[in-house]
């Protein structure tokens, strides 16, 4: 030991600690010195990247989608500015029981439920951690006001302006423009969402969703510079990137066409359905469906809507029954009939049947409506007056062919119609392989029969379609064998109303249809619409415009009848097919043939004064 | 020329010498003036840096830790002076009164000491609040280089080593339960500097360093899979994460992250009033723990360079004291201070630059805080006034 402190401490075994001392004191300020030098000096350009990726978020600013206009530029959807609710997660109580108090009074101000709330919570979590989570859109002012009120009390609640989507005339054209709503995590994977993050909106339904590309806008981006809390620090907006707003959607549909059918068809107070389009290029000038509903309910709905709006599988308002719907057509589809046994050479225009109100299959009767005996008929006449037997007798003769079905099917029943919405529905065209099938699988307790395809022959028995479907098929008589794409999307204009883009939808198809069975067949449907005891002349006797129609009256199980109309018009060159359905309607003349005369005066603007309850039988 | 050229063995060193020149009676002839510079300019750049960072951290008073800081600044240098015209041997016959007073006031703080973030280990003042264990250090150095050299020819060389660090870990493990890990592992340090510089075997150290390793896996290794983990969680995390940072993103390895990043950013240069990562609050606790992490972002390598270059002139002219010292006890207080100082410093800046662990020990004179501001000048006093003495015994000589 060498210390004694009276003098210094001797020299070599301290010095030698000193100097050990001293060294270790070197090499750790060397450490130091090239840790700092290989910071700062040798990586300091990454760490100074970091730095700035670190300091600044991006925010993104939401583009409005474009506004959904129709024919005529009148404003069916836009957009109105509203108040959305949002909430920070990270924010909240961390104490359980208060953050559940402060979920349950925010739900009692939305009028959600405490479960909902989290549900909510957690759903917005799992496509976006960590972003603040919208729990209601579109909340009144009132509530901001009271819970900018009460702040202390809600804790990491916000309100952010966002666009919703607004429907100037509620029920308009409901079915058609659709919805819009958050993409959801399927729809991300797919090549046209793959620019969009969660949360995002897009269409949902109708043009909102088949055109969303031309009406979803690009947002905005604004850089702004946060601190380690993620909360922006004053003067700290750095780069702004102003949104691209999407561009207007212009329909083929005529708002005061529209308003017509749908006030027809709301008159009857029946669900029901109808569709106007121009058979030269597919154009819809008006569809709809009731019952309808306010599509501005869809943002954010309450219970008692959602159980009106989604749950009710009778009413069924969201079903656009013009293109989703699938029902025998009575009588309207004797035109298919018709063309099928003309261009078969099973008879002629001029073929003579004797109707004497029924006919005798086997074992089973078929009669006309009513077991009227219309005598002898050709085909004018028949289709004028309706006979059934007639037409009996043709489904007939073609029971064992396949004719019947192909011409069905060339004319668009029960096919896809190429509809330029999302929403089309199943339909069904009975033939002999699908009734055989059925039988070999023992789903049916007989074969094809005659029975089957003379119901077809009248638009009984089996078949399912829908007005569209119909439409298309009228189209082609009237056109003379074109089927047209039909389509609601116009054209794309920006802001300013310059076009962008027009639509083109060539024809599907043409078939062959002969100029003369054409003629004898609009002839018969122009007698039947507005001449003598034809069944749709009570209606469309004193219409000024000419034109073709037919009455339809479908027979359905569990159901009263179904009423259908079909007119082309105008005689004897027709632009336009006009078809109405009302569900339980009773006769086509009934209830149907009004809503279509609703909707021909509008588009003709004439003030017809036609007998307004249908008489005549079919 | 002076009184103490006279004195006799035994006989007790003069507390207040009396001397005939102003320079000589305050004791600033003989004072090392490289060490008082580099103690000021640490301070002084301290001060600076604080009033430039920090403006915007207590709303509506930007310049509240400045002001603070220059209080503890003034203050401290005035206690250094003091200290340098007191004869530092004095504290060698109070080293029991001094142990004592340590002892208590660290136990104290568990009574009335004001809780922070858990841990209780200051007293709240009027104006300040006051850490003992942060005077802690220099008084347990005074002390325990006393009872080295008065132990000196007592008992085997075992019994004196195991006596000191018995003496030694007593304080620190009051500190360790307040709990303050870091200032703990200080007094660690300095038990040990002292005793290497009292000439304690290397063997010793040795067995010392062999059991420190135990004990270290002990606490981290076999203690925690037992299920009696002797660190509290967030000490563990804080001591490990900076082994693997990307791994603690959101925890401790967040802050240490942060304060790389801050650090590299500053690059040769610094960037001034862009600094962002220790002005936008993503360097925590930049004024106390992470203060080198803001010196390296605004004014960049330069910056921290010019402070390292400070603490290795400090530590330089601290080891040199040790062998100028007239006596064994100067020499012993002198290399505790000195390497607790160095300790100090390369665990805070290793901490800054992301190769050390977080264990809360602030960086000596740079730091925000009175209590570790004013312990760190008057430590700096003691090492003046050993210089001092060594002056005037006339027996000093000069080793560089």
């Amino acid at each position: 030991m060498y210390l004694r402190n009276d003098s210094k401490p001797q020299g070599s075994r301290l010095s030698l600690r000193v100097a050990v001392a001293g060294g270790v004191g070197a090499v750790l300020f060397a450490v130091l010195f090239f840790r700092l030098w290989n910071l700062q000096v040798l990586s300091g350009d990454e760490y100074l990247a970091e730095a700035q990726n670190n300091r600044t978020r991006e925010i993104k600013v939401i583009a409005p989608r474009g506004d959904i206009l129709d024919r005529n530029g009148e404003v069916l959807v836009d957009n109105r500015a509203s108040l959305a609710l949002q909430l920070n997660t990270t924010k909240l109580p961390e104490d359980p029981a208060e953050e559940k108090a402060e979920l349950a009074r925010l739900g009692e101000l939305a009028h959600m439920s405490l479960r909902k709330v989290r549900r909510t919570i957690a759903e917005e979590e799992e496509v976006a951690a960590g972003a603040p989570v919208t729990l209601r859109r579109d909340v009144g002012f009132e509530l901001i006001a009271y819970i900018e009120e009460n702040q202390e009390e809600f804790p990491g609640v916000s309100v952010e302006r966002v666009f919703v989507r607004n429907y100037p005339d509620g029920t308009r054209a409901a079915h058609l423009v659709g919805s819009v709503g958050e993409v959801d995590k399927e729809e991300l994977k797919e090549p046209e969402f793959k620019d969009l993050e969660p949360g995002d909106e897009v269409g949902k339904g109708g043009v909102e969703y088949s055109y969303d590309k031309f009406l979803r806008g690009d947002p905005g981006h604004t850089r702004i510079q946060v601190n380690a809390l993620g909360e922006p620090t004053p003067g700290g907006q750095l780069v702004s990137e102003p949104p691209t707003p999407g561009n207007n959607l212009k329909l083929t549909i005529d708002g005061e066409v529209q308003a017509a059918g749908e006030g027809g068809l709301g008159a009857r107070g029946l669900p029901g359905a109808f569709i106007s389009m121009n058979i030269d290029n597919g154009e819809i000038l008006a569809m709809g469906s009731n019952p309808t509903f306010d599509p501005s309910e869809l943002i954010e709905p309450s219970q008692a809507q959602v159980d009106q709006l989604y749950r009710d599988p009778v009413l069924a308002p969201l079903v656009n029954r013009a293109t989703e719907g699938a029902y025998p057509t009575g009588s309207i589809f004797k035109i298919i009939t018709a063309l099928a046994a003309l261009e078969n050479g099973q008879i002629t225009p001029d073929t003579v049947v004797q109707d004497n109100g029924q006919i005798e299959v086997g074992t089973d009767t078929f009669e006309n409506a009513g077991g009227v005996a219309h005598g002898a008929v050709e085909l004018r006449r028949a289709l004028q007056v309706s006979s059934d037997v007639y037409f009996y007798l043709l489904g007939l003769d073609m029971w064992k062919t396949n004719e019947l079905q192909e011409w069905a099917h060339k004319l668009g029943i029960g096919r896809p119609a190429g509809l330029d919405l999302p929403e089309e529905g199943e339909t069904l065209l009975p033939d002999k392989q699908w009734r055989n099938q059925l039988f070999k699988e023992k789903l049916t307790d007989r074969p094809w029969s005659a029975g089957d395809n003379i119901q077809l022959a009248t638009g009984q028995g089996d078949l399912q379609t829908n007005p569209l479907q119909m439409a298309l098929a009228y189209a082609a008589l009237g056109n003379g064998g074109t089927i047209p794409t039909p389509h609601v999307g116009l054209e794309v204009e920006d802001a300013a109303g310059r076009v962008l883009k027009e639509f083109k939808f060539k024809p599907q198809r043409k078939i062959h249809i002969d100029p003369g069975f054409r003629t004898a067949i609009l002839e018969g449907l122009h007698a039947a619409a507005q001449e003598g005891d034809g069944t749709a002349a009570g209606v469309f006797g004193g219409f000024p415009i000419e034109i073709a129609g037919k009455t339809g009256t479908a027979e359905r199980d569990d159901h009263a009848d179904q009423s259908w109309f079909a007119a082309l018009s105008p005689y004897p060159n027709p632009r336009i097919v006009t078809i109405a359905t009302v569900e339980e309607g009773g006769f086509g003349a009934e209830s149907a043939a009004p809503v279509v005369l609703d909707i021909l005066e509008a588009i003709y603007d004439k003030q017809a004064s036609a007998v307004s309850s249908g008489g005549g039988a079919e | 020329m002076n009184t103490y050229a006279t004195r006799t063995r035994n006989s007790r060193p003069e507390p207040f010498a009396v001397h005939v020149g102003l320079g000589e009676r305050l004791g600033l002839a003989h004072m090392d003036w490289p060490l008082t510079i580099a103690a000021v300019a640490l301070i002084a750049f301290s001060v600076f840096t604080l009033g430039q960072a920090t403006q915007n951290d207590v709303p509506g008073d930007p310049n509240y830790f400045l002001e603070r800081q220059t209080i503890y600044a003034l203050l401290g240098i005035v206690g250094m002076f003091v200290l340098t015209r007191i004869d530092y041997s004095r504290f060698r016959e109070l080293r029991v009164g001094i142990y004592t007073f340590l002892c208590t006031t660290v136990t104290l703080v568990f009574f009335f000491g004001f809780a922070a973030r858990g841990s209780r280990r200051a007293f709240e003042l009027p104006f300040f609040s006051f850490q003992p264990s942060e005077l802690g250090k220099l008084l347990l150095v005074l002390a325990l280089a006393g009872f080295v050299i008065d132990g000196a020819r007592r008992g085997s060389e075992v019994q004196r080593t195991v006596r000191y660090l018995c003496l030694g870990l007593a304080p620190a493990g009051l500190v360790f339960l307040q709990p303050d890990l870091g200032t703990s592992l200080v007094y660690v340090v300095a038990t040990l500097a002292v005793m290497y510089f009292g000439g304690v075997p290397w063997t010793h150290f040795a067995v010392i360093g062999g059991a420190l390793v135990a004990l270290i896996a002990l606490v981290l290794v076999v203690a925690p899979a037992v299920g009696t983990p002797i660190l509290k969680g967030y000490q563990e995390e804080r001591l490990t994460s900076f082994l693997n940072p990307d791994e603690h993103q959101s925890g401790a390895g967040y802050q240490q992250n942060q304060s790389v990043i801050a650090t590299g950013a500053g690059q040769l240069s610094g960037r001034g009033d862009k600094a962002t990562q220790t002005r936008l609050d993503f360097v925590p606790e930049r004024h106390i723990d992470f203060i080198f992490a803001v010196i390296g972002e605004r004014y960049g390598f330069m910056g921290d360079a010019f402070v390292l270059s400070l603490y290795a002139l400090l530590f330089w002219r601290a080891l040199r004291i040790t062998t100028l010292s007239k006596n064994s006890y100067g020499t012993l207080v002198a290399g505790g201070i000195a390497v607790a100082l160095l300790f100090q410093t390369f665990v805070n800046v290793g901490m800054n630059l992301g190769i050390m662990p977080i264990t809360g020990i602030p960086l000596p004179l740079m730091s925000y805080g009175g209590s570790s501001v004013l312990a760190t000048f008057l430590a700096i006093g003691v090492l003046q006034s050993i210089n001092v003495q060594a002056h005037l015994s006339q027996k000093g000589r000069f080793a560089w």
